[in-house]
């Protein structure tokens, strides 16, 4: 496929069905009702099938029903949506399912806003459901990104048995970028061994909980999620680098806040200023070790996101005590201006 | 002497196991009769079912087919999931009154209503099992329960929901019935109901759901005989045994 111009949402949606995921289950909320829409048009035409749940609460255990099957399954919503989903991504995680799911983040808490937001972060990396499990979770900056990062989630969730999400602002999922849609056939995983529905192929049937009465069971099962989470920590950190290895001031952002920090520090270095930045494009795993060395250079760090301080926690964990580390942000639905960011860095030089 | 075999161990029920139920619940009674179903469908290999969060959530220890646990009343859901990705399987949800008619009543309805080619087993026993026998939807007007020690007030509470009588409002489920393992007559008609709700499922015929009309000697604080003379004595009454909706008739 060449470059066409998209709108977010819609290629997000595309990347998924070139990636192979026929089934899609959500529930409409603003501002991803494209990527339900478009599921709509497209799946019963190539032999998939999408269902408009009752509730995103719904949604996420039809995910869950799919991907128990070793089915390539999607869901996406926004924010409040997200909530209602947190019960199933705990038995997901819990229960060994891929699933991706897309969080548009709109503003909060609460009913909020319907304008972009960051304020997800920790919902999606901290937690959100009960119990001890983590999401994979991927955060583009470009729809590009979106795109890439989109194929790579159901890869992910498949070599992890684990949901992955793509953790978008609303910004992501609105504007129109030109991109590129591969066909992304991804790794083969032999789902038979765990997958519901081989009864025959396997010749013994299989069971897929969460639930383990004798505590010495359960904490075995908790080590051994724990182990796949140490597993992505070691080989899924990802991460871009812009003009970090001699910043003065490094700044810390994902998503969009991203995108707008790198017109400033572009600006910034016309003038000679050493600005750079870290961009996690992983939440979880977080890219520690990189912020942490390159933070060990820098005179000031400086996170910036659209919530009130989030991202701001693991990046203060990483830098430790070694370089101040300050923060501005946004909430609401406002974005930064190049301009400000500018005036902001200037302060701090 | 020639020897005639009366009880055999179903196939599909797992080889040397013993329920964790309380003696003379129901639960034993429905899972026994949905192995035989399964066995005489000759679907063992191809059915997955869904267990409940209720006494029933470790039932996938006694039948054996393939199982996934779903959380408290997100059972239909879950097998919404299974089978439009899988429809050569057969799915099956088996739920308690708490998790169907309380906590899952929006997923419940609206399995019914999409018409997913599963099926519903319901068991009704009137209370909060598994939790320690609070009060359900399905509380009978004056039963005692642990959170209604004076007996169900309708007036605080509501009347008992008939989950059958509600469904069937929809227009688009296949197979909706009543039955009861109260006493082997009828367990027979249970059975033959749970038949002929899997049969429906396999010829495509749509959602079928079969409500069973159980007992919780433990929770209701009655010996065995007793529970079962009062599903028949009490509950009948209420929950009238019967058909709700049936394809097959309404096409005549
Ligand atoms: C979200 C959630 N809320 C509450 C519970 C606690 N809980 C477990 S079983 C149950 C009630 C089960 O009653 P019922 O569905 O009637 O099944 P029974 O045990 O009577 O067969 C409750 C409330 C839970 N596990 N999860
Ligand atoms: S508590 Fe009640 S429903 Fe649960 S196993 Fe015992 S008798 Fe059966
Ligand atoms: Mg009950």
């Amino acid at each position: 496929m060449a470059r066409v111009l998209m709108k977010g949402t819609e290629a997000i949606a595309e990347a998924a069905i070139q990636a192979g995921c026929k089934y899609f289950f959500g529930y409409p909320i603003t501002p991803q009702n494209e990527i339900p829409e478009y599921m709509s048009a497209k799946l019963p035409k190539i032999g998939g099938a999408y269902v408009q749940a009752e509730s995103e609460v719904a949604a996420i255990n039809m995910v869950m029903g799919g991907g128990a099957t070793g089915t390539k399954i999607m869901t996406s919503s926004s924010s409040p949506g997200i909530s209602l989903m947190s019960e199933g991504l705990s038995y997901i995680a819990g229960c060994e399912i891929p699933a991706v799911i897309v969080n548009v983040m709109r503003a909060g808490p609460g009913l909020g806003g319907i304008l972009p937001a960051q304020g997800d972060y920790f919902q999606a990396t901290k937690g959100g459901g009960n119990g001890d499990y983590r999401l994979l979770v991927l955060a583009p900056s470009t729809l590009q990104e979106a795109v890439d990062l989109t194929q790579l989630a159901f890869d992910l969730a498949f070599k992890y048995r684990n949901p992955v999400m793509i953790l978008a602002d609303g910004f992501m999922g609105q504007m129109m970028e030109a991109v590129e849609i591969k066909e992304y056939k991804g790794q083969d995983y032999d789902v038979v061994p765990w997958a519901l529905g081989n009864m025959e192929k396997r010749g013994k049937r299989t069971i897929l909980k969460s639930l383990y009465l004798d505590p010495g069971d359960l904490e075995h099962h908790n080590i051994k999620l724990n182990e796949k989470y140490k597993k992505m920590q070691e080989e899924e950190v990802r991460y871009e680098e812009f003009y970090a290895d001699d910043a003065d001031v490094l700044i810390a952002a994902f998503g969009t806040t991203a995108r707008i920090a790198k017109s400033a520090i572009v600006n910034l270095r016309k003038e000679g200023k050493k600005v750079g930045m870290v961009r996690p494009i992983t939440l979880f795993p977080f890219p520690y070790d990189v912020i942490k060395e390159r933070a060990s250079k820098a005179k000031h760090v400086l996170v910036m996101e659209m919530n009130m301080g989030q991202m701001l926690e693991d990046v203060k964990l990483a830098v430790g005590e070694r370089t101040p580390v300050s923060f501005f942000g946004h909430a609401g639905g406002i974005s930064h201006s190049v301009k400000e960011i500018e005036e902001k860095i200037r302060e701090i030089l | 002497m020639k020897e005639t075999k009366i009880y055999e161990r179903p196939k599909s029920w797992k080889k040397g196991v013993h329920t964790h139920y309380c003696p003379g619940c129901g639960h034993g009674i429905t899972h026994r009769i949905l192995c035989e179903v399964i066995d005489e469908l000759g679907i063992q290999e191809k059915t997955i079912g869904i267990a409940p969060v209720g006494c029933a959530a470790m039932m996938y220890d006694y039948i054996d087919v393939d199982f996934c646990e779903a959380a408290h009343g997100r059972a239909p859901a879950l097998a919404t999931g299974l089978k439009r990705t899988r429809p050569d399987q057969v799915v099956f949800t088996y739920q308690g009154d708490g998790d169907l008619a309380s906590i899952g009543t929006a997923e419940i309805v609206h399995v019914a209503n999409r018409g997913e080619k599963i099926t519903t087993i319901f068991i009704n026993n009137a209370i909060y099992g598994m939790t320690g026998g609070q009060m359900a939807p399905t509380t009978l007007v004056g039963q005692r329960a642990t959170t209604c020690p004076e007996g169900r007030d309708p007036n605080l509470a509501g009347y008992p929901m008939r989950m059958c009588e509600l469904l069937a409002t929809l227009k688009t489920p296949a197979y909706i019935a009543r039955v009861s393992v109260a006493q082997p007559k009828y367990i027979i008609e249970a059975k033959k109901a749970i038949k002929k709700a899997f049969e429906y499922q396999i010829s495509g015929k749509g959602y079928s759901f079969v409500e069973v009309l159980s007992n919780c000697p433990t929770n209701w604080g009655m010996q065995p005989v007793k529970a079962f003379e009062w599903t028949v004595s009490a509950m009948m009454p209420y929950y009238p045994l019967g058909v709700f909706k049936d394809f097959d008739k309404e096409a005549e």
